[in-house]
């Protein structure tokens, strides 16, 4: 069949998905006084419509920023802003500046909702099915099924869609930026990736890749010579696009600065929300919190968050292929975070997405590829492991994941470890991390298979 | 390797997992579920509480029960499952209750029946001839076949957005044609007439089951030019057929022909008073009818031909069913309607006993009664023309000419059922599951025919096109234009016109295929 009418398939089938988790409900639904992600992005079309520029991330008295102050960099503010006017058309009351707040209604959910799928569909499905086409390969049918599972993984659905927020800017962005390196057009990639910085500041866990790539070739391409040349490229497409996105803030330095102070609330603690990482699951071991001062979490954790990702740096500088960029990059820290999905009552759409996942996963990519556990060099994987019994690590790994979301939802936990359900799924996510952590290090330090390496920038 | 009945199973689940992604954002939408879900919920709570006598006497909700009582017990059946998700739906006091368990209880009820289709959709693909080649899986007819049946968006949206058990009764109908195609006619007839009992719109089919059954079962033998063997006739074929549908009925009436209430409960089946059209009219030729009795009276009005005041106020396609009379043509009547469907199914009939073409011909005969009903029915559901969709899919993939039929149909008949989803929400979910469906349809078929020229004629495509500016038109353009206050109805009106051209035309098509002389080359 041909390809487009499949891709266009599965794009459809994707809005539908999309659209039937977004008629859930969603983050801090009738829970004032805060609210939730909701909230707070309506609170922002309502601060950059009515007030301006220079008070949108300063504390004033139209502005409170104890009440979802904003807290991603400029180009966020300016997609709320165009939000904003779309909404404004439609019903002024729902940015009245004061008067808005914990505005809550079906038509209004309706606009919402509708904002993130009409964002999606402009940036981050294009980019996926670009990618998918152009930058995988294998036969039609193994890309379309490439696209089938990006378009259907359910945790950016159900961030996006049910706890509302637009992650799918900024990683659509990102994705657009991969697919302009992968295509050897790097000072848009550059630019791209730029874009997705401003975006969302949680993108710079991409930035190390990105940066040790384009260094790394550069390096390699003589740095008398073009290599230079493209350095001063890329460099000078950051510098602009940087200034372009901050240009309204850098009249005044002190607005500049004030953003910044938003965009990283280093005072904040290490252990926001219970999210899943390794001081989480270390605290229950050490108690890390009374040990050390805030200062000192701080320096440690940013020195071991360094460490981690060092390797995989440091081999993309020597080796700099396009296939070592991109595992390098999925070692971008997924979350998955159930307590947060029960907190704002999407349990029923977050086991179903996840099931449709994995069943068309595990069927797709089996039918159509030979996975070999040679091919997956598991082999390496398993011997690292000889101590586990011989059991299959996947299904072990689904239903631990079952069994707990299960267990989250039936039971109620004893009263002396209220937290127990949500620092275990965080301990089981971060176990779960460090795993496929380890399996990509292996990976990529073996040696790659020969058909993959006729990338373009080898 | 991966053989199809591996495929089968994983398309199974494929298909229950769309339920279950259909169920998982309509258990939380409170508002929006339609009339049909109070009508079940009603149901639920009459046959559990009330005593059998009570039945079809009971008119405290205004959605008395007018469905056969085999579809009662069903009913009573599953309430006792119900009483386990929440008691309190069970009350027939009360009206409109729709707790969040008793909507989870409801669409998984439909979930559940829906496995009945699933294995009907597998059966009907296991009569589906496979054309022996190196033709990968997903191009083989029976794959098409398994995915245009069990992701048919009339279903889907019917089923689990709108609410209705259809998906159990076409698997009943489907299982029965299948097992006609496989040649066990008795199970065939049994299943039919289950079917019927369950809810008696299917006698529109039941012409040309009877007239097949007798003609190809009952005469167990043929002459050599194809007519009639009257010394053939076994009387015992007869009796078993009359023993089967006679035994099902007395299961299903038996208690109530008992205590008398056969009126009773006939009266409810077939409540005539309703009007001429549904309040939305199914693109039937009553809509164009209709619709010129509407032109010819403003005209007159208009070149004073007529007196205003002399004409009849109703509102044809307000909410409200009502009954109405026609300005300027005259009025049609139940019993107008009748002889004209009948007229409609004689050639079709007549063609299956005089030129018996095996159980193909009788698909085609039953697919001619069914469209022949809902063309000039009296009060047709727009949703009755799945009754033709499904099954002409089975033709769809063994015969071209069919296939062009098909897609015709198909995209018209859906499309006229966007009207039962009207809310905002529901528009990006319509119109992408359409998109899907047609965007498969189109190309799926075309690659089973390649080679041989389009499927379509040039007419049909600019009519298929046309669609899409309908579409346009009445979901985007016209709720924001000025007309929206005046003319609400427009866009009903304009769906249900520019439908049944598409609907009678491929009615037309479907007879000129089948009373075609048998000379001419049959399409592979």
């Amino acid at each position: 069949m041909q390809t487009w009418s499949l891709v266009s398939m599965c794009v459809l089938l994707g809005i539908v998905v999309r659209w039937g988790v977004s008629l859930n409900s969603y983050s801090g639904a009738g829970k004032p006084p805060m609210f939730g992600d909701y909230e707070a992005q309506r609170h922002w079309q309502e601060v950059t419509y009515n007030l301006p520029l220079q008070e949108w991330y300063s504390n004033t008295t139209e502005n409170d920023l104890n009440y979802w102050g904003l807290d991603y960099p400029p180009l966020t503010a300016y997609h709320s802003l165009v939000c904003a006017y779309v909404a404004k058309t439609i019903n002024p009351e729902w940015v009245d500046l004061h008067k808005s707040r914990g505005y809550e209604s079906p038509a209004h959910k309706l606009f919402m909702r509708a904002t993130v799928l009409v964002a999606d569909l402009l940036i981050y499905i294009p980019a996926v099915v670009l990618y998918c086409l152009y930058l995988t390969d294998g036969s039609t049918k193994k890309k379309v099924c490439t696209v089938f599972c990006f378009l259907l993984y359910p945790g950016l659905i159900l961030i996006d869609y049910g706890h509302f927020q637009y992650n799918g800017v900024s990683l659509g962005f990102a994705l657009w930026g991969v697919l302009a390196l992968g295509l050897g057009w790097d000072a848009l990639g550059s630019l791209a990736f730029c874009l997705a910085l401003n975006y969302k500041q949680m993108e710079l866990y991409h930035a190390l890749p990105f940066f040790c790539y384009l260094l790394g070739k550069s390096v390699k391409l003589g740095l008398m010579g073009r290599g230079l040349f493209l350095l001063v490229r890329i460099a000078s497409t950051v510098l602009v696009t940087f200034a372009l996105c901050w240009l309204p803030f850098l009249s005044d330095p002190g607005d500049a600065m004030q953003v910044v102070r938003r965009i990283f609330p280093v005072a904040r603690g290490l252990f926001e929300d219970k999210v899943a990482n390794a001081w989480c699951s270390l605290n229950i071991l050490i108690k890390i919190r009374s040990i050390l001062s805030s200062d000192s979490q701080i320096y440690i954790s940013f020195a071991c968050t360094l460490l981690a990702v060092l390797p995989s740096c440091v081999r993309l500088l020597m080796k700099p292929t396009f296939w070592q960029f991109k595992l390098a990059l999925v070692r971008g820290i997924q979350l998955i975070i159930l307590p947060l999905f029960l907190k704002d009552g999407l349990l029923v759409p977050y086991a179903v997405t996840s099931l449709a996942f994995l069943f068309f996963s595990i069927y797709l990519l089996s039918a159509l590829e030979h996975c070999s556990e040679e091919e997956l060099r598991l082999g390496a994987f398993h011997k690292l492991l000889f101590c586990l019994p011989k059991l299959d690590l996947f299904y072990i790994s689904v239903s631990a994941m079952a069994g707990l979301s299960v267990v989250t939802v039936a039971l109620v936990p004893p009263t002396h470890l209220p937290d127990l359900f949500p620092v275990l799924v965080s301990s089981t996510a971060f176990l779960h991390f460090l795993g496929t952590f380890i399996y990509f290090n292996i990976v990529q330090f073996s040696e790659p298979p020969s058909r993959k390496s006729q990338k373009k920038n080898d | 390797i991966v053989n199809l009945r591996h495929f089968s199973f994983r398309w199974c689940v494929a298909r229950c997992l769309s339920d279950l992604l259909l169920i998982c954002h309509w258990v939380c939408v409170s508002v929006s579920h339609s009339t049909d879900f109070e009508v079940h919920r009603n149901w639920l709570a009459i046959t559990h509480s009330l005593p059998v006598s009570r039945w079809y006497h009971e008119n405290t909700s205004e959605w008395t029960l007018d469905y056969p009582p085999l579809f009662a017990w069903f009913e009573l059946g599953l309430s006792h499952a119900a009483r386990h998700f929440d008691p309190d739906m069970l009350l027939v006091e009360n009206l409109n209750y729709a707790s969040p368990s008793t909507v989870l209880f409801q669409r998984l009820s439909v979930i559940f029946t829906d496995l009945l289709f699933i294995y009907a959709a597998r059966e009907c693909c296991r009569c589906v001839q496979d054309q022996k080649g190196s033709r990968d899986v997903l191009n083989r007819p029976s794959f098409v076949l398994a995915v245009l049946l069990l992701w048919n968006f009339g279903l889907l949206i019917v089923d689990h957005i709108h609410f209705q058990y259809n998906g159990f009764l076409f698997g009943f109908l489907l299982l029965s044609v299948a097992k006609h195609l496989q040649r066990q006619h008795l199970q065939g007839a049994l299943l039919f007439s289950v079917l019927l009992n369950l809810k008696h719109i299917y006698l529109y089919v039941a012409p040309a089951y009877g007239v097949y059954l007798l003609r190809s079962y009952c005469f167990t033998q043929d002459n050599k030019d194809g007519s009639v063997s009257w010394s053939s006739f076994s009387p015992l074929r007869l009796l078993a057929l009359g023993g089967i549908v006679a035994s099902v009925c007395a299961l299903s009436f038996g208690p109530f022909i008992a205590m008398g209430q056969l009126p009773q409960v006939l009266s409810r089946l077939f409540p005539f008073k309703r009007g001429l059209c549904h309040a939305y009219w199914a693109p039937n030729i009553w809509a164009l009818y209709n619709t010129l009795d509407k032109i010819l009276a403003t005209l007159g009005v208009r070149l004073k031909l007529l007196q205003e005041a002399g004409l009849p106020r109703a509102s044809m396609t307000g909410g409200l069913v009502q009954e109405f009379q026609h300005s300027v043509l005259p009025s049609v009547t139940p019993s107008i309607t009748l002889v004209c469907t009948l007229l409609s199914i004689l050639p079709a009939v007549a063609s299956i006993w005089f030129r018996p073409r095996g159980a193909r011909g009788f698909l085609r005969c039953l697919l001619l009664c069914a469209l022949g009903s809902f063309v000039f029915g009296w009060h047709v559901h727009e949703k009755a023309i799945l009754i033709a969709i499904l099954p002409l899919s089975i033709l769809a993939v063994e015969n071209r000419e069919d296939a062009g039929i098909f897609l015709v149909l198909t995209t018209t008949g859906h499309y006229s059922l966007f009207p039962l989803l009207f809310t905002p929400a529901e528009l990006p979910i319509k119109v992408s599951l359409m998109l899907l469906f047609t965007i498969y349809s189109f190309t799926a078929l075309r690659k089973l025919y390649s080679g041989r020229g389009s499927l379509l004629r040039p007419l049909e495509s600019v009519y298929l096109l046309g669609l899409v500016g309908v579409a346009f038109a009445c979901e985007v353009a016209f709720p924001l234009s000025p007309w929206q206050q005046k003319l609400p109805f427009l866009p009903l009106l304009a769906t249900s016109v520019y439908c049944s051209l598409g609907v009678c035309y491929s009615f037309l098509r479907l007879y000129a295929s089948l009373l075609r002389p048998p000379g001419k080359p049959k399409q592979p």
